[in-house]
C-alpha cells in the first residue's frame, strides 16, 4: 500500500526555509573573504583511509566520505583559500546526529595552523546567526547558548578532567576513549557559550600535524555548541611520508578486521609533497541547521531521510 | 548471530543466557571516533531494565523466541494448561505469565504462546472476545442515577463496566488490550 508522507514533508517548510538562508549566509562568508568557491568530484577512486569512516562502494570507485583529498591537491597546486559546499557519504551513519548523506561545508587556508580556523569559525557562525535575525544567543532544545566572541577553548586533558570518570590518557589506554568523550564529556561541551576543544592524542588525528615541542599532540580542534560536535579542524599533516605510514597503519586495522583496504591515494600523497604548511576544517551544515532551527534531531532539517525515499 | 549494526528498537537478543527486547536505541558517533550504539534492554523474564553502550566489534545471538498457538484447556491449583493443537503437547503457565489475559480466558480459546527456548514467557489473545454477562442487576428505566454505567461479572469471573441497559445473560464484546467494553452482540 501507497503511504502519503507529504505531511512530513510540508511539516518541515520552516526549517528547510532557514536552511537555505543559512547557506546563502555561508555562501557570503566565504566569497566576502576572498574565498573560492571549489566543487570537486564526490565520486573518487581513493578516499582518505580512516580508522572509522567507511566508504559507500560505486562500482569501482568510492562515494566521497569528505572532498578533502581533492581541496589539498588544490592547495598543493596554489590555490591559496578554497571552500566547498557539498554531499559526502559514510557508510552505516544514521543516528538522531547521522545521516549516511549529509553536507559538509570545508574551507582550507594556506599559510595559517589551526588558531586561525578557530577565528573563521567565530566569525562565520556569528555572521549566519545576524543573517538570519538570530541575536547575540541561539536558544536550543531549551538551553540559550551566549554567541558572543572570543568562545571558550578547552583542551581534550582538560575537558576528560573536568567532566569524566577517567582522564584522556587512561581513556586511551583501556580503548574506551570514544565511549567517555561521547557519553561524558561531549554533553556538556558548549552549554553556555560554543567551545573548541582542542589538542588531540596524537593518534587521534590522522591528517593533523603534530605539535611542535609537545610530544604526542596533534594539533586538531572540534567546535561544540550545546552538545553538538559542529566542525573538525587540523593544521593540516604535509609529510608525505608520515601520511604514507599513518593510511598504512589505517589499511592494516582493516584487514586485521576482515575487510578489504581501499587503494592507496597515491595522487594526493604525491602533491603532499608539494603542499604549503595549510588549515582545514569540516563543518556539519546540517547540524549548523539543526542548531539555528532548535531541532533535536538531523531529520527534521533536510528534506529527505533515507527512510523517506 | 547479530552485530552492532544490527541493533533497532524491538530486537530481541541474548544476553547471558537470557531473552532481551532493546526499548530505545541511538546510534553516536563522537567526531572521527568508533560507532557506539546506545540501547536500553529489558529482559523478558523479568522486566528488568539497564542501559548500556555497544561497539561496532560487539556480536549477539539471537534469542530464540518462538509464537504458538495453543488451546487453553483448564485451570488447576493456580496453573493454566495449554495444549499445541498440532502436537498435544501441554504446557502449564502460572499466573504471572498469563497475566492480565486470565480475565478472557474462555474454554478452549486460541491463545499465541511466547516461548523463549521452549520455556513459556506470556501470551496474547485475539483482540476481541465475545462472552456471557453472568450477573447484572436489573435496569430500571429512567434510573440514571448510577450514571451512565454499571458494573457486571461476565463467565470468565472478569468484572467491568458496562452501558446500564446490559443484562444478565446478554453477550457482549470486549478487547482483550483494554479490558473494555466495546459493543452488545445479538444472538
Amino acid at each position: 500500500m501507497m503511504v502519503d508522507d507529504s505531511w512530513k514533508l510540508a511539516d518541515r517548510a520552516d526549517a528547510l526555509r532557514l536552511r537555505a538562508r543559512m547557506i546563502r549566509a555561508i555562501r557570503g562568508f566565504f566569497l566576502e573573504n576572498d574565498f573560492l568557491e571549489i566543487e570537486t568530484p564526490q565520486r573518487i577512486p581513493a578516499p582518505a583511509p580512516e580508522f572509522h569512516i567507511d566508504a559507500v562502494a560505486s562500482e569501482d570507485w568510492f562515494l566521497q566520505t569528505s572532498p578533502e583529498l581533492c581541496m589539498k591537491r588544490l592547495l598543493a597546486a596554489g590555490y591559496p583559500r578554497i571552500f566547498q559546499i557539498c554531499r559526502c557519504f559514510r557508510a552505516g551513519e544514521r543516528g538522531d546526529r547521522h545521516l549516511p548523506e549529509f553536507t559538509m561545508l570545508e574551507w582550507y587556508r594556506e599559510g595559517v595552523d589551526y588558531r586561525t580556523l578557530m577565528e573563521d569559525c567565530e566569525a562565520l557562525i556569528t555572521l549566519v546567526a545576524r543573517e538570519l535575525g538570530i541575536g547575540g544567543a541561539v536558544c536550543w532544545q531549551g538551553r540559550e547558548i551566549r554567541l558572543g566572541i572570543p568562545w571558550e577553548r578547552m583542551t581534550v586533558r582538560e575537558a576528560f578532567s573536568r567532566y569524566a570518570t577517567m582522564t584522556s590518557a587512561e581513556a586511551l589506554r583501556t580503548e574506551r576513549f570514544d565511549e567517555i568523550l561521547a557519553c561524558e564529556v561531549e554533553p556538556h561541551l558548549g552549554k553556555e557559550h560554543p567551545v573548541f576543544l582542542y589538542e588531540y592524542p596524537a593518534e587521534l588525528g590522522a591528517l593533523a600535524r603534530l605539535k611542535e615541542g609537545e610530544a604526542g599532540i596533534a594539533e586538531r580542534f572540534e567546535l561544540y555548541c550545546a552538545g553538538l560536535e559542529l566542525a573538525n579542524a587540523f593544521s593540516e599533516l604535509t609529510d608525505a611520508g608520515e601520511q604514507r605510514r599513518r593510511f598504512e597503519e589505517v589499511f592494516s586495522d582493516r584487514r586485521l578486521k576482515g575487510g578489504s583496504p581501499h587503494p592507496m591515494p597515491e595522487r594526493f600523497l604525491a602533491a603532499l609533497e608539494k603542499m604549503p604548511p595549510s588549515a582545514g576544517i569540516a563543518l556539519g551544515v546540517d547540524r549548523l541547521a539543526m542548531l539555528f532551527a532548535d531541532k533535536s534531531r538531523i531529520d527534521d532539517v533536510v528534506a529527505f531521510t533515507p527512510e523517506l525515499l | 548471530m547479530y552485530t552492532a549494526s544490527d541493533l533497532r528498537k524491538g530486537l530481541r537478543i541474548k544476553i547471558e543466557n537470557d531473552p532481551y527486547i532493546v526499548t530505545e536505541f541511538n546510534f553516536v558517533k563522537p567526531g572521527k571516533g568508533q560507532a557506539l550504539y546506545r540501547c536500553k534492554l529489558k529482559n523478558m523474564i523479568n522486566g528488568n531494565q539497564f542501559e548500556r553502550t555497544f561497539r561496532s566489534v560487539d556480536v549477539f545471538e539471537a534469542a530464540d523466541l518462538q509464537e504458538k498457538k495453543m488451546q487453553y484447556l483448564y485451570k488447576e491449583e493456580g496453573k493454566y494448561c495449554f495444549m499445541d493443537n498440532q502436537s498435544y503437547e501441554q504446557i502449564f503457565l502460572s499466573e504471572d505469565q498469563v497475566g492480565e489475559a486470565k480475565n478472557f480466558l474462555l474454554d478452549n480459546i486460541e491463545a499465541e504462546i511466547l516461548l523463549f527456548e521452549d520455556k513459556p514467557l506470556g501470551i496474547s489473545l485475539p483482540n476481541f472476545i465475545d462472552v456471557v454477562v453472568t450477573k447484572a442487576d436489573p435496569w430500571a428505566k429512567g434510573d440514571s442515577v448510577s450514571g451512565n454505567t454499571k458494573p457486571v461479572t461476565v463467565q470468565t469471573g472478569y468484572q467491568l463496566q458496562v452501558p446500564p441497559f446490559i443484562e444478565e445473560g446478554e453477550k457482549i464484546r470486549i478487547d482483550t488490550r483494554t479490558g473494555e467494553y466495546l459493543t452488545r452482540v445479538k444472538g
